[in-house]
């Protein structure tokens, strides 16, 4: 077990190097300086001195140094809000966006879960159909269609939500509806196809001929079976959801690290963009890692296979 | 004896495809593929100013015909625009006279063709209505089909061409190949894509390609790993050891006799892909990162519906609608395959 996290660990150390260096190189190969902006005229001096502040004379050197603030959780200045560094705009907007995403996932489970099971048990009935239509509109729809049809319904026309923004708890409902959706539908197919795996094994067909009710058979023995699956999604889907909420975000006016890293990619900030990228990654490896403990711990089998 | 393979990939196809017709769900999605395909293709034949056929100045000519064969890539590049047209510069319209004989596309209007008809709602004229700056959303509607559809096929083309060699490769020669390409799909798999396409398409110019491209480069780490797992079950089995015994190459056995067996639980992927592929694109274009003005994609549409949702609200409806079509067909066709291909699912039980 311990010897399966480090190595998890220590592929997860290789993967956020590979990351990093990737953004690196898209950020410093590809021309665009952001003080060459035409109509500003500046003395040389100045703009050299400028170049030296943000480390953008030399690129090797830049690359380590970058690498090496960011291992103590130092992103450097931002460029566009020039009073910042980027360490103080993550931390004030990730709080934002793990809240939103973590409350998406639970969302996304306590509706996921409870639809895949009924739909597998009841197969076939009215209710699986109307389940799987209801996933594959899940699917399909783009977030900022769902979110948007949100708004308009909830926010526009009932006034019971305000129409975007932070702070309070009525903000949270829709954005984390939103978010859930897609990932509600993924995890009640992914359940409901969990659930007619197990249903059809040897053991509950033992339970059900000992007597024992259906019901319990369900919920006590095929449920965790059926969950394993659900499981392996959640890591990386927990990850998908907080970082890739930014069309949530900008629908709902959410001011989380998603309108950050538009708004940095949009001004040519490399410091942010390496920051928010390195932040992301780093998130998305541990969400992984974790997920693969619990897993391990849940059905040995699988630790006993790698490593 | 090398038949051997063929044979047992024709079983596998054969009934997967009669497994696959059973089902309703399935058919009609790829009923609504085929149908959009058709429309991106033919997208200057459905909508344009250019005439499909027209005789001008005692001269026959077809330029929408062969406009549309000037897109196909490659060997569009040899054919010449239709005279008199030098197209699109030339506006049509307004050079035909009374005495010239047109036939014109059933939505006589350009995508990028503006008028002074400005955010008009739906009417027998402009079907879906007018945009901000009198563009016919139908048009632009039919003109974006072939964007939604291209970005779907070439950005998973380029996934499946990578996961399908990194995959056979690891699957087929083991050892330290196989450890090494799979440490690669691991790290791959955390790429944050999103992000890295946003990266992209801001240093580099917002361009089509570019999220193309990107999307292929990130994509293709599952169907790599169905590959692969597929390549190891079938090495071992008789079928390959006869095509070894009988003589055929490394590269013969993976394509020939490997490959076809493979090829089904990655073709879910790659279905449930290009679904993923189209919403991306939307969401790309949606903020702004994806297709840019004056050119149409549905996301863009449908970005600029948003910026006058409160005056002219018939802007939304066609692209939110063909978005959520086209990959509720692709999801569709998806299903219908991995439950064609994978029995388990069938069974009935309790």
């Amino acid at each position: 077990m311990m010897r399966r996290v480090l190595y998890r660990l220590g592929l997860g150390v290789v993967t956020l190097f590979c990351v990093y260096a990737l953004t690196f190189w898209m950020v410093i190969v590809v021309p665009g300086n952001p003080f060459a902006s035409g109509d500003r005229n500046m003395p040389a001096e100045v703009e050299r001195a400028l170049l030296a502040r943000y480390h953008m004379d030399d690129n090797t050197a830049y690359f380590f140094e970058y690498l090496a603030g960011a291992v103590r959780l130092d992103f450097g200045p931002s460029f566009q809000y020039r009073d910042w560094t980027c360490t103080q705009i993550i931390a004030q907007s990730l709080p934002v966006s793990v809240t939103l995403g973590l409350l998406a996932m639970l969302l996304a489970v306590l509706i996921g879960v409870p639809a895949g099971v009924y739909s597998a048990v009841r197969r076939d009935g009215w209710l699986d159909g109307a389940t799987l239509g209801l996933v594959l509109v899940g699917v399909s729809l783009p977030t900022f269609v769902i979110g948007s049809a949100l708004l308009t319904v909830f926010a526009v026309y009932l006034k019971m939500f305000p129409i975007g923004g932070w702070g309070t708890l009525m903000h949270l409902p829709l954005p984390a509806l939103t978010l859930a959706t897609p990932f509600a539908a993924y995890i009640a197919r992914l359940t409901r196809i969990g659930m007619l795996d197990v249903l059809s094994g040897d053991f509950v067909r033992t339970g059900i001929a000992k007597g024992l009710g259906r019901g319990r058979v369900i919920r006590r023995h095929a449920f965790g079976h059926a969950f394993l699956p659900v499981l392996s999604y959640l890591g990386p889907a927990a990850a998908q959801a907080m970082t890739g909420s930014f069309v949530v975000e900008k629908v709902f006016g959410v001011p989380g690290i998603g309108q950050h890293f538009v708004d940095s990619a949009l001004n040519l900030d490399r410091g942010m963009v390496l920051g928010t990228v390195f932040v992301f990654s780093a998130m998305i490896i541990v969400f992984n890692l974790v997920v693969d403990v619990v897993y391990g711990m849940v059905d040995p089998r699988i630790s006993e296979v790698v490593a | 004896m090398t038949a051997r393979g063929l044979e047992h990939m024709e079983i596998g196809a054969g009934r997967t495809w009669r497994r696959f017709r059973r089902r309703r769900g399935g058919l009609v999605g790829l009923g609504v593929v085929v149908i959009l395909l058709l429309t991106a293709f033919f997208a200057p034949l459905i909508a344009g100013n250019v005439p499909i056929v027209c005789r001008y100045q005692g001269r026959w000519s077809a330029p929408a015909i062969v406009e549309t064969f000037r897109r196909v890539p490659v060997v569009g590049q040899w054919i010449s625009p239709s005279k008199p047209f030098g197209l699109p510069s030339v506006d049509a319209k307004s050079h035909l006279s009374q005495e010239d004989v047109v036939f014109w596309p059933l939505i006589p209007f350009g995508p990028t063709e503006t008028s002074s008809d400005s955010l008009r709602p739906p009417s027998s004229v402009h079907w879906f209505g007018t945009d901000r700056i009198g563009r016919d959303l139908a048009s632009r509607m039919v003109h974006g089909t072939t964007v939604s559809m291209t970005v779907g096929f070439v950005a998973m083309g380029i996934a499946t061409l990578i996961g399908l060699s990194i995959g056979g490769w690891a699957g087929y020669a083991g050892g330290w190949v196989d450890a090494l390409f799979s440490r690669l799909i691991e790290v791959v798999t955390c790429f944050p894509v999103l992000f890295l396409i946003l990266s992209v398409t801001v240093w580099l110019e917002p361009s089509i390609v570019n999220v193309m491209v990107i999307i292929g480069l990130t994509r293709w780490t599952s169907i790599a790993r169905f590959t692969r797992g597929e390549f190891l079950r079938l090495r071992e089995q008789e079928f390959v050891l006869a095509a070894r015994a009988s003589g055929a190459g490394p590269f013969r056995i993976a394509v020939r006799h490997l490959l076809p067996n493979a090829i089904a639980p990655a073709l879910v992927t790659i279905t449930f892909g290009v679904a993923q592929a189209i919403l991306l694109e939307a969401a790309l274009s949606w903020l702004g990162f994806g297709v840019q003005q004056p050119n149409p994609s549905w996301g863009n549409i449908l970005r600029s519906a948003y910026v006058q949702l409160r005056w002219s609200p018939h802007m939304v409806y066609p692209p939110c609608a063909a978005i959520f079509l086209a990959v509720l067909a692709y999801n569709l066709v998806g299903d219908a395959l991995r439950d064609a291909i994978d029995p388990r699912t069938e069974t009935r039980t309790v």
